[in-house]
């Protein structure tokens, strides 16, 4: 029995992806991405596909309810105590619930079905894990175990024979007690760190940054959830780069023109200086509107790509931002030089909001 | 795991003794089989729409997505489920308390009690437990001798239609197909008898049977000179007001024996769950007024009362976005009960303005309980709501209608006003919530197309969703498609040719 729904359920799956019986494509509505809302929680998009059926349109307007209230006033707002919970309807096409950081990208991991990174490098992160595996004489109550305390107790009753069948009471004494303890682990742990690289020029405007920022939660997010330890760089440029810490990363609006090089050849010393490419994983995403100050620049652009940055990456991600002033050259420069198949290198551009989803797939969908 | 068990133990004894009360009270039902089975497995079923089996179909496995989703983030939780088949089976959820259990059991013999005595439901297939599975088994084959994307993106067109039935065939005998059928009159016991091995039989047999039928029928068109370009010459068959538009089809189509077959799949199916759209608040509200009736006079022990209350209000918490169906329906048979009990009907109660008699008005007849059992017998939601929906009621409910008001952006309580109101109520009722079509020709502008005519009762046609049903349509039909509608105040017709949706000038 629940074979078969299984098999409904891969189907289903498969035709939301868009791998099977594409006609039905334009019948997919699939909410939004997981957006977190700041109060812990977040929404989760529940596709649906809708069969089209002759139906009402929907200027019949409204309908009936129940409760207090005057003419004029509203219904919506906070739903009612207990309301909804006989509910049935059609399904809701976004939910919005309480998950933890690392349950968020599990989800997002399965909708976008994302591989699990094989890290390169060696282990070399200390990192120390307790777990409750052991039982100790001392500790707090919290942490007592009435099992063992038990047995404890049952066997010193018995061995000093206060043990009464047929009236089995058993009291602890203080010695009897036993409690959960902790055991260190030493783990070593793969090290990653991820640069992020923006273009803040004239051109770069708000909604540009709102991309990159909801494109970069999403992608430390996975990253995090990848490596125990991830560190994070930011660099900013435009004709000129420099390291800032995150919030002025996204707040930073330059003018003047832009030489991407500039950033590139930061990039390039902070990895000399402080990341082992033998050792760390390392992410340069780099996000831009695609122009460049001039073709030589370009040019040099290229050459750092391909003597350090991609050498020592595991791989460069370049997502380019649609931008009113931007040419998007830089993004066609790259394709001509690396084109789609390029092992290391990844090329994707970014329309608009809803393209973040599919953009971060393209990021990560190699499990690099 | 993914099973269901027998109940046992405490759950059995607790059973036997709530169907006693039932009994007691003068439920009539087909034997209950309650099963236990944990959230996975109602899940399952509850995808498939109550059935452990049925055909292989992406829109399970959505229903089951969301379900799922719904329970794993803590929204939603399914606490019983009945199927309408003879026995009724209905399944227990394992983690429920016993509280829980008991106003679930006793709600299960309110629906099974509605599902065999509501006129509605005469007509149900009872053995639709078989008959799933057999559509299942069909439809695999079919999969596998035709390939599956083409199977199901046929089933895909044909659920586009599922909506378009014609309510009154639930009264004919047998779906307009099958055998004789009368359980009205007569030696009740022999006729159930006699009922149940005709429809043991009755599905794979009798879809052989009609897939003769065409057959027989495909071989003499074959031995007629072909006229590619002739339309089909039916037109003369169509009734006024045929709605039963997957039947035309089935019949009239030019369409391969294994359509055929899965239009008349489909349609059985549709026609199978028709009765439950017809009657979502009496069948909520019957099934409420018994859980309620049983648990606070005879089941519910005192320790309990807490857990049950709390239970109930959830279940009967009023929405100021939809009515709740549990809780209007449950409310309209209380109110029936108490004015037969009291008299408070008929022309000297009517006529009365005496708002003191009116207030003090007992004739102490008691026929309230009488009454209620008659009304679940012989109602369904419309005719319900138009009889039983009062003044009174309404008020004391505290019902409103209300209306988006664009400047605020807010949904807002347009009246209270008790004719608007029921006016309101009855129109989104109306042919289960659906827009009415008809076929008016089939030999339109004698060209063989097809002519839907949308009777219009007030609210306008979603024009999008019908260019992409009639394109569906157009598939099976293969002639176009028009549809005459009433668009922004006027009459209009519009055509679908299989590549574009578009107005036609008459």
């Amino acid at each position: 029995m629940g074979h078969s729904i299984k098999r409904d359920h891969a189907r289903f799956r498969k035709i939301v992806k868009g791998r099977i019986r594409t006609n039905l494509r334009q019948y997919i509505s699939r909410g939004e991405m997981p957006t977190p809302k700041g109060d812990g929680t977040v929404k989760i998009p529940m596709p649906s596909i809708e069969t089209p059926r002759f139906r009402f349109g929907d200027n019949q307007g409204g309908g009936t309810g129940q409760g207090e209230g005057n003419q004029g006033d509203p219904v919506d707002g906070e739903p009612q105590p207990g309301e909804g919970e006989a509910g049935e309807g059609e399904g809701k096409k976004e939910v919005e619930v309480e998950v933890s950081i690392e349950e968020l990208a599990s989800i997002l991991g399965e909708e976008l079905a994302l591989p699990n990174i094989e890290p390169k490098g060696k282990k070399t992160i200390q990192s120390q894990t307790d777990r409750y595996t052991s039982i100790g004489l001392v500790g707090p109550d919290s942490l007592k175990h009435f099992k063992r305390s038990y047995k404890e107790a049952l066997k010193r009753q018995i061995a000093v024979g206060t043990y009464n069948p047929e009236n089995p009471v058993i009291v602890p004494v203080r010695g009897d007690f036993r409690f959960r303890s902790a055991k260190s682990t030493v783990q070593y742990e793969n090290a990653a760190v991820v640069i992020y690289i923006m273009d803040v020029s004239g051109s770069m405007g708000d909604e540009q940054k709102e991309i990159v920022r909801t494109e970069s939660f999403w992608i430390n997010l996975w990253l995090k959830h990848q490596y125990k330890d991830i560190e994070i760089r930011y660099i900013i440029h435009d004709a000129t780069a420099k390291e800032v810490d995150e919030e002025t990363f996204f707040k930073t609006r330059e003018s003047g023109g832009t030489l991407i090089s500039s950033a590139y050849k930061l990039c390039r010393d902070i990895i000399k200086a402080d990341y082992n490419p033998k050792e760390w994983n390392i992410y340069p995403f780099q996000f831009s509107d695609g122009d460049n100050w001039s073709t030589d620049d370009t040019k040099e652009c290229l050459d750092i790509l391909d003597n350090d940055l991609i050498p020592a990456a595991n791989m460069f991600c370049y997502g380019q931002v649609e931008s009113r002033y931007g040419s998007g050259q830089f993004y066609n420069d790259l394709m001509k030089k690396y084109g789609t198949e390029a092992d290391k290198v990844i090329l994707s551009k970014i329309e608009n909001k809803s393209a973040i989803l599919n953009s971060i797939k393209e990021f990560l969908g190699k499990g690099k | 795991m993914e099973s269901t068990k027998p109940i046992s133990g405490e759950l059995l004894r607790l059973k036997e003794e709530i169907l006693k009360y039932a009994l007691d009270y003068g439920l009539d039902f087909y034997d209950v089989i309650f099963e236990v089975c944990d959230y996975e497995t109602i899940n399952v079923l509850a995808a498939h729409g109550g059935f452990p089996n049925r055909y292989p179909h992406w829109r399970f496995g959505m229903e089951y997505d969301q379900l799922y989703k719904g329970y794993a983030y803590g929204l939603q939780k399914i606490y019983e489920m009945v199927v309408n088949t003879n026995p009724c089976y209905a399944y227990l959820l394992n983690v429920n308390n016993i509280v829980d259990q008991k106003i679930v059991m006793a709600h299960v013999y309110g629906h099974a009690d509605f599902f065999k005595n509501n006129y509605w439901f005469a007509s149900s297939d009872r053995n639709m437990m078989d008959v799933m599975a057999n559509h299942g088994t069909k439809i695999r084959r079919y999969s596998d001798r035709y390939g599956q994307d083409k199977v199901e993106e046929f089933i895909d067109r044909v659920l586009s239609l599922e909506n378009l039935l014609d309510v009154n065939i639930l009264f004919e005998r047998g779906l307009g197909k099958k055998g004789n059928r009368n359980n009205k009159n007569g030696d009740k016991e022999k006729d159930l008898e006699g009922e149940r091995q005709d429809e043991g039989m009755s599905s794979a047999l009798k879809s052989f049977m009609s897939s003769k039928d065409r057959d027989d029928r495909r071989k003499k068109d074959a031995s007629k000179p072909k006229e590619d370009e002739a339309p089909p010459k039916i037109s003369e068959k169509i009734e006024k007001n045929y709605r039963d538009i997957m039947l035309f089809l089935l019949e009239n189509a030019p369409i391969e024996e294994w359509q055929a077959d899965i239009i008349g799949i489909l349609r059985e199916e549709a026609y199978y769950y028709l009765p439950q759209r017809l009657t979502k608040i009496m069948n909520e509200g019957w099934a409420s007024y018994w859980h309620s009736t049983i648990m606070t006079q005879k089941a519910l022990r005192s320790s309990e009362i807490v857990d049950f209350a709390d239970h109930h209000a959830g279940v009967m918490a009023m929405s100021r976005k939809q009515l709740n169906p549990y809780k209007i329906g449950l409310e309209l048979f209380r109110d029936i009960e108490y004015r037969w009990n009291s008299g408070r009907f008929g022309k000297e109660y009517n006529d009365c303005t005496d708002m003191r008699m009116l207030e003090e008005w007992d004739k102490k007849l008691g026929l309230g309980r009488e009454k209620i059992f008659e009304v679940r017998k012989s109602h369904n939601d419309i005719t319900f709501i138009d009889e039983f929906f009062t003044k009174d009621f309404c008020e004391r409910q505290k019902i409103f209608t209300y209306t988006f008001n664009p400047n605020t952006g807010r949904n807002e309580i347009t009246s209270r006003d008790f004719e608007v109101i029921k006016a309101k109520l009855l129109s989104q009722l109306t042919n289960y919530g659906t827009p009415v079509i008809e076929i008016e020709k089939a030999n339109f502008a004698n060209r063989g197309e097809l002519l839907l005519r949308h009777k219009h009762n007030g609210v306008e046609l979603d024009l999008q969703m019908a260019s992409e049903t009639m394109k569906n349509i157009f598939f099976i039909w293969k002639r176009p498609i028009n549809l005459v509608t009433i668009s922004e105040g006027r009459e209009a017709y519009f055509v679908h040719d299989g590549k574009e949706f578009k107005t036609l000038k008459m």
